[in-house]
């Protein structure tokens, strides 16, 4: 009897160094500006081709500007970055969807979108959010740029195999819970390094009843937890969204669902949650674990220390649906995806934004934003107040122009509240797209309950 | 490798790759030239005047080669830029009771040697080099040993055969794939 994750591996093990060493080959790769150069200077030095180049997708994401995109980049070392890239690609004879493309746009949204994802794949980026892949019934995990060298010279790694680790959650949800509320609050649970070492499977009604979207919004925060990935089992609703996106034979379909765990084998670690004692989250510290209920005080998180409070500006007893905002990101490959994108607007149309707020809708790729454009979200967006932009990772590492000013409060649907991650002196707090929509509307952060028909 | 060092400690948890290197220096296309941006958000107030409370800018410490950091070092992200910053700084090896997975492949892979001791004797460690800034350090690749001669601190570490191997004989572990070709290959002929 074995795991999902164990039948994968297996089968794509090359070779056994030592006992829990292997060589293990790799379906997908995807590579973006930032990871990626020192790279292919490496593979130059040795004087080495891409292996496989089929097997590696290229985009630029992470410091491509969110408007007048079809300008040159102004931030001349961004500018040099995404270019490399350009050339690096040709050079090499890896396929790219650079800026303009209209298939360019977050790595973790383009891969699922295109197809490229498929159950049964290990899959690697150099980004720690390729846990996204893993909703597929995919090993999918960040990787650093020495490995990125590796999988374009050999499309292989050496890797130590993970414990696993099975997270439950069954029940009903609670009205205005989203996927996002369902991984904060296991994180709020485990901690930052509660997963350090596993690789996570979710399992339960709660997981198998969400869209392909919440499930990778839920994969992609494994990491979150310090576990290198998490994935979910193959069902309908994967192989429904796969084959709407691409060909596929029934022998392919048969053999996907014969990789699920089957009845009875063992997890090196078990835990589980019930759905309703979740409600709608935010976080309150500078770690993704210090996720509380809206309507609960910062120190009702478990693992907020006092340089988060610090930091943040936060005493202990301050109830957070108090707290007044200054800005709100809607976007990332967290929550970036036209999923997220509907639910917000739903919760924003026909209201406008609080004046003090200023409020980013950034679609996690051109398809996405297409998308929204054709269903009308960009005009609800854009007639709240809201400034609807073009694809990329944005304000959630802001390594463009999109950075949120020292001092100021976000909410933000992306991943990480670290100490300066949107810029230095942000301050992050952590949340789904529907509450960041109500927050945007009130001016404060807000419980997007009473919003919900 | 053997390495006797002064430390630099630093008794902050969950330090994360940001803190290690903030994204506004993630921009180079080499691996060199980051260890002046270091810790920036925690080691300079602005335009790099630093910040005399931070640990890395002790007088007493220069020269420190080795890192002791709070548990679950290296949380976050993955970018290769944060070791990247650690050995240009001059840093070999880094002592913590656990680091994040990507971080803990990404030092093994610029020859910074992770070592990670039980949480008690880190905070026995951590505790001693806060108090003793010239204090030296003693540490054995081949013997998996952490000593401080002055106060007795002696503890074996783990550490994983092959990776040992590596980083004692220079075992590059892309040489070693790139090797692997033609094995490889054979493999997608068999699986694919």
């Amino acid at each position: 009897m074995k795991t999902l994750f164990d039948k994968i591996w297996d089968k794509h093990v090359v070779k056994s160094i030592t006992e829990g060493v292997d060589v293990v080959f790799i379906d997908q790769h995807f590579i973006h500006e930032v990871t990626s150069p020192q790279a292919f200077n490496g593979l130059r030095e040795k004087g080495q081709k891409v292996f496989r180049p089929e097997r590696t997708l290229a985009t630029a994401d992470h410091n491509v500007p969110t408007i007048n995109q079809h300008l040159p980049i102004k931030d001349k070392a961004s500018f040099h970055q995404v270019e490399s890239l350009t050339n690096n690609c040709k050079e090499f004879g890896v396929e790219l969807f650079g800026i303009g493309h209209k298939n360019q746009g977050i790595v973790h949204v383009i891969g699922p979108d295109l197809g490229k994802t498929q159950p049964g794949m290990t899959i690697v980026c150099g980004d720690s959010h390729t846990s996204t892949h893993g909703a597929f019934g995919a090993i999918a995990f960040g990787i650093g740029t020495s490995q990125v060298e590796q999988v374009l010279a050999s499309q292989c790694l050496v890797l130590n195999r993970p414990k696993s680790m099975k997270i439950e959650v069954n029940g009903t949800l609670n009205k205005g819970v989203t996927a996002k509320d369902v991984v904060l609050y296991i994180i709020s649970k485990l901690g930052t390094e509660g997963g350090t070492g596993f690789f996570v499977e979710y399992v339960g009604n709660v997981f198998s009843e969400m869209s392909m979207e919440e499930r990778m919004t839920v994969c992609n925060m494994s990491i979150e937890m310090g576990a290198r990935g998490g994935m979910v089992g193959i069902d309908e609703v994967t192989i429904n969204y796969v084959q709407s996106r691409v060909h596929l034979s029934e022998d392919k379909i048969e053999g996907w669902k014969a990789l699920n765990t089957d009845d009875g084998a063992e997890f090196d670690k078990s835990v589980r949650f019930n759905a309703t004692d979740i409600y709608p989250m935010i976080t309150v510290g500078t770690a993704p674990d210090t996720g509380i209920t809206i309507s609960k005080t910062v120190d009702d998180a478990a693992f907020i220390t006092e340089k988060a409070k610090k930091y943040m500006g936060f005493n202990g007893e301050d109830k957070i649906n108090q707290q007044e905002i200054d800005f709100v990101f809607i976007g990332s490959c967290t929550n970036g995806r036209i999923e997220d994108l509907r639910a917000a607007a739903e919760i924003i149309k026909g209201h406008k934004k609080a004046e003090k707020v200023e409020a980013w809708v950034v679609p996690g790729s051109m398809k996405v934003r297409e998308e929204a454009i054709e269903e009308g979200l960009d005009k609800i967006f854009i007639d709240a107040g809201f400034e609807f932009r073009e694809p990329g990772c944005s304000a959630c590492l802001a390594m463009n122009d999109d950075k949120i000013p020292s001092g100021a409060i976000c909410v933000s649907t992306s991943n990480r509240n670290f100490e300066g991650r949107q810029g230095e002196g942000a301050r992050t707090l952590l949340s789904s797209p529907i509450t960041a929509a109500a927050s945007a509307l009130t001016g404060r952060v807000t419980d997007p309950t009473k919003y919900l028909n | 490798m053997k390495l006797s060092s002064k430390v630099i400690p630093l008794n902050i948890e969950n330090i994360d790759t940001d803190q290690l290197i903030p994204a506004q220096f993630l921009k180079l296309t080499t691996k060199k030239g980051y260890g002046k941006n270091l810790f920036y958000n925690w080691r300079y107030f602005h335009d790099y005047e630093p910040n005399p409370q931070f640990e890395l800018n002790n007088p007493l410490r220069e020269g420190a080669q080795v890192i002791i950091g709070g548990n679950n070092f290296g949380c976050g992200s993955s970018r290769e830029h944060a070791a990247w910053a650690i050995a240009d700084y001059g840093i070999k090896a880094v002592i913590t009771s656990q680091f994040a997975d990507i971080h803990k492949g990404n030092l093994y892979n610029n020859n910074v040697l992770p070592i990670e001791i039980k949480p008690d004797e880190l905070s026995v460690l951590m505790n001693y080099f806060l108090e003793n800034s010239s204090a030296i350090i003693d540490v054995d690749l081949e013997n998996q040993t952490v000593k401080v001669e002055e106060s007795g601190f002696n503890v074996k570490f783990e550490i994983a055969p092959f990776k040992k191997k590596c980083l004692l004989e220079g075992v590059d572990e892309i040489q070693y794939l790139i090797n692997m070709k033609e094995e490889i290959a054979e493999f997608e002929l068999n699986n694919y």
